[in-house]
């Protein structure tokens, strides 16, 4: 097969491209820019498209023998991925960019451009399998990316190719360096790639702005104020800038967020739980849509443990998600992944919760 | 897939490379090949005075009276340099130092808009940091700086000019200035005026004297030498402020220890450029004719870039745009088939930004990054240009199926629906309710349309 692998410029994608070549493909290398400005330079193991990263990428492309090119994707990347993460978070909901990045990025954008160029499908290093059309968790639960890929529809998995689905990532790493690759020991990436120093609110209040509002207890009583309902997510225990404890001493947490009155509630700890989900826009790639209501476990959020629940589609399009027992801290804009044991059925954005 | 042809499958490569991007860098001609062989095993600093010393330098001293010869200089107007790129910082840099240090009203820099980005950054940096202030010379739309503009831009204020710098045939799209009617319009005010000659060095007769210009930039590694060296030649009584600073060689003008066997390989490489350049001139320009023939009869909506073929063009230049494809696409896929061009702009982490050259010539962002440049050079054949013409059709009509998935905000045949009903979805885009229909998915897509490719 024709094969265009997406190097990031680190380990994972490094190797990826390297199997894709041992298992007889025509691999070419492509790096995404998805930053307008690329002169940042890294500071620590953050962000994945610096400059450094298209060298490193360049570097493992030539070590592996394969055509590289730089692909410019920032502006696709700025309207698909961060205006929607801005716009998600000014809503007092919680997006997952590298999720969406997968769904509008790479399995679409890239992809269409490689298939309109001729290649057959689009590689990357992500932790997950593809059996028979249907995703898999990959059997490195640390490092399982299954969940950010359960957006994909199954005609984007007939074209994606997942070479690390069998390994752990010590055995990546490990092969990386016996394959000599100068990015075998290279940091993994951690938070949002185009938020380099990690500060996602203050990056947010240098897109939004402030926009201040109250944050009350779960009564409604006026205990404390915020610069913006976009520095917030449900769940959220720190940074609430509170100065007076709760009255029961006990930590308090995000419980809402209503970005029309920019009001943060906040409460106890078991405020927190739900058994309620509603979410929209469900994709089924592992089964055919249920028509009915269906047993499976539901993943709410990435690294989060799978959950028993019950899915209902209602005729809306509209999905009801029942939990078999109260979950914390689910945030609206996360996604709800359908799995049956390690197969992905399907996946939804959560717009609402109830207890 | 529905695209089976084997031939244009990327990554199928050719046994031969077609190298069409003389222009970033040509063959090093194999008589200099040998000279510099041979000179990089002799010892000796030139600046020494010993025996040793005395012999570098005195290859050092034969090559810029050959050199200054081919260029129409003096030997004492030579100033060698690591290349060109610093060959232009001295003289843009260290002119207008100069120039503020005699006068500190002179403070305007006149500068094409479609200068090399040696030049162009180091007015920027001028700008930025010296209080220098740009006069961005406009072009026509063949990239040709008028010398009427020259004039009026001199005549708002003569006495605050610092320099003029004006390159003698543009690297993108090969247009050549008229360099002694702009020259002389700058003496007439006794205004230094530096020409970026870098591209017309190897193909047009570049003299120093007779083009009346102060200080001319020139580099080994596009005539056939070697990267690495270069000259600006300096006028007498035009002193730049020195860049580097060191051990005082090149006059005080430019410190650094000479570099013996490149400077032996630019003389060479030059000395060959004088022998054989009206000649290579003519061969370059039939292929470079025979080149737009073809692919104008491949691609029929092509547009050529510059000035028409003639006097006004480098021999060696043809520059393309491909109207709804990517340069990026298009040099990727005719990378894969064994051809090396360039989408002749400028790189950051590989990233190709539209050209300054284009915009400047009025294209819009769309035409601009859709361009294309082959250059040719000493090693160039009727075979090259004969491989061009065989797969640029294929190319561009993959690279445009490209440009429209680009377009279609993602939501394209691969990633969205059969590739049948993408085609056909494609097709009916190009009605009016194609249109109607991708205006609303643009809105669904958060109102930004995306349409880079036009």
């Amino acid at each position: 097969m024709r094969v265009l692998a997406a190097m990031s410029g680190g380990v994972d994608s490094a190797v990826a491209a390297a199997r894709a070549v041992d298992a007889g493909h025509e691999v070419t290398g492509v790096h995404l820019a998805l930053s307008a400005n690329p002169r940042s330079h890294r500071s620590g193991a953050r962000g994945c498209c610096t400059l450094e990263d298209a060298r490193d990428a360049r570097r493992a492309a030539d070590v592996i023998g394969i055509p590289f090119y730089v692909w410019d994707m920032a502006q696709r990347f700025e309207a698909d991925v961060v205006a929607d993460f801005v716009a998600e978070y000014s809503h007092g909901r919680t997006p997952n960019p590298c999720l969406r990045c997968n769904e509008k990025i790479k399995f679409a954008a890239v992809l269409d451009r490689a298939v309109a160029l001729g290649f057959d499908v689009v590689c990357t290093g992500h932790h997950a399998r593809v059996a028979d059309g249907v995703l898999r968790r990959s059997p490195d639960l640390a490092k399982d990316q299954s969940y950010v890929l359960g957006v994909l529809t199954r005609r984007q998995l007939e074209r994606a190719m997942f070479p690390l689905g069998d390994s752990t990532k010590e055995q990546v790493r490990a092969e990386a360096a016996a394959r000599g690759l100068a990015v075998a020991g290279k940091p993994d990436s951690h938070d949002v790639c185009f938020i380099p120093d990690g500060d996602t609110r203050a990056f947010l209040a240098g897109r939004l702005g402030r926009a201040p509002g109250d944050i009350v207890d779960s009564a409604g009583a006026r205990i404390g104020h915020h610069d913006g309902v976009h520095g917030f997510t449900v769940g959220q225990r720190k940074g609430l800038g509170l100065e007076a404890p709760a009255p029961d001493g006990r930590p308090r947490y995000v419980l809402a967020i209503d970005p029309v009155s920019a009001t943060v509630t906040v409460g106890s700890g078991a405020a927190l739980e739900v058994l309620e989900i509603t979410a929209r826009r469900p994709v089924w790639s592992g089964c055919e849509p249920p028509d009915s209501p269906r047993a499976c476990l539901v993943q709410l959020r990435a690294h989060g443990e799978a959950h028993p629940a019950t899915v209902s589609p209602d005729g809306d399009g509209l999905l009801l998600i029942s939990l078999d027992r109260p979950v914390r801290g689910v945030a609206s804009g996360q996604a709800a992944v359908m799995y049956e044991g390690d197969a992905v059925l399907g996946s939804a954005t959560i717009t609402g919760t109830a207890p | 897939m529905g695209y089976t042809e084997a031939a244009a499958r990327p990554g199928n490569f050719r046994e031969r490379l077609v190298y069409l991007d003389h222009a970033a860098t040509t063959s090093l001609r194999p008589e200099v090949l040998a000279v510099m062989t041979e000179e990089l095993g002799h010892l000796g600093n030139p600046s020494s005075l010993h025996n040793a010393g005395r012999r570098a330098r005195r290859v050092v001293e034969e090559s810029r009276e050959v050199i200054a010869e081919v260029y129409g200089a003096r030997p004492s107007e030579v100033v060698f340099t690591s290349g060109g790129t610093e060959a232009d910082n001295l003289a843009v840099k260290g002119l207008y130092w100069a120039r503020q240090a005699q006068d500190p009203r002179r403070r305007r820099v006149l500068a094409t808009a479609v200068e090399h980005h040696a030049v162009l950054d180091s007015v920027h940096w001028l700008a930025d940091h010296e209080g220098a202030e740009p006069v961005w010379l406009p072009v026509d739309e063949q990239g040709r700086l008028w010398p009427d503009t020259l004039r009026a831009a001199i005549a708002s204020d003569p006495a605050a000019v610092a320099l003029i710098s004006v390159m003698w045939a543009n690297n993108e799209v090969g247009t050549i200035q008229p360099i002694a009617e702009l020259a002389a319009l700058a003496r007439e005010h006794a205004i230094p005026f530096h020409t970026d000659a870098v591209q017309a060095a190897g193909q047009l007769p570049v003299d120093f004297a007779a083009c009346g210009a102060d200080a001319l930039t020139v580099t080994a590694h596009k005539i056939g030498g070697p990267v690495g060296a270069g000259a600006l030649l300096l006028g007498r009584g035009t002193q730049p402020v020195p860049v580097l600073h060191g051990g005082g060689q090149e006059a005080d003008i430019r410190s650094g220890t000479l570099d013996a066997p490149a400077i032996r390989a630019f003389a060479t490489a030059a000395q060959l450029v004088g022998k054989e350049r009206d000649d290579q001139a003519a061969r370059l320009a039939a292929l470079r004719d025979e080149l737009i023939a073809r692919v104008r009869a491949a691609v029929p909506d092509v547009i050529l870039n510059g000035a028409p073929p003639g006097p006004g063009r480098l021999p060696g230049n043809a520059h393309f745009s491909f109207p709804g494809c990517e340069g990026d696409a298009l040099l990727m896929l005719l990378d894969a088939k064994g051809i090396a061009c360039s989408t002749g702009s400028a790189c950051t982490a590989g990233v190709a930004q539209p050209s300054h050259v284009l915009i400047a010539m009025g294209a819009d962002e769309g035409r601009a990054r859709g361009s294309l440049r082959f250059s040719f050079g000493s090693t160039s054949t009727l075979a090259d240009v004969e491989a061009v013409g065989a797969e640029i059709g294929d190319v561009v009509e993959r690279a445009r199926r490209a440009g429209r998935a680009m377009a279609g905000g993602g939501r394209g045949a691969a990633s969205r629906g059969t590739p049948e009903a993408g085609r056909v979805r494609q097709r009916a885009r190009a009605g009016s309710a194609g249109h109607v229909r991708q205006r609303a998915r643009s809105r669904e897509a958060g109102g930004l349309d995306i349409r880079r490719g036009r």
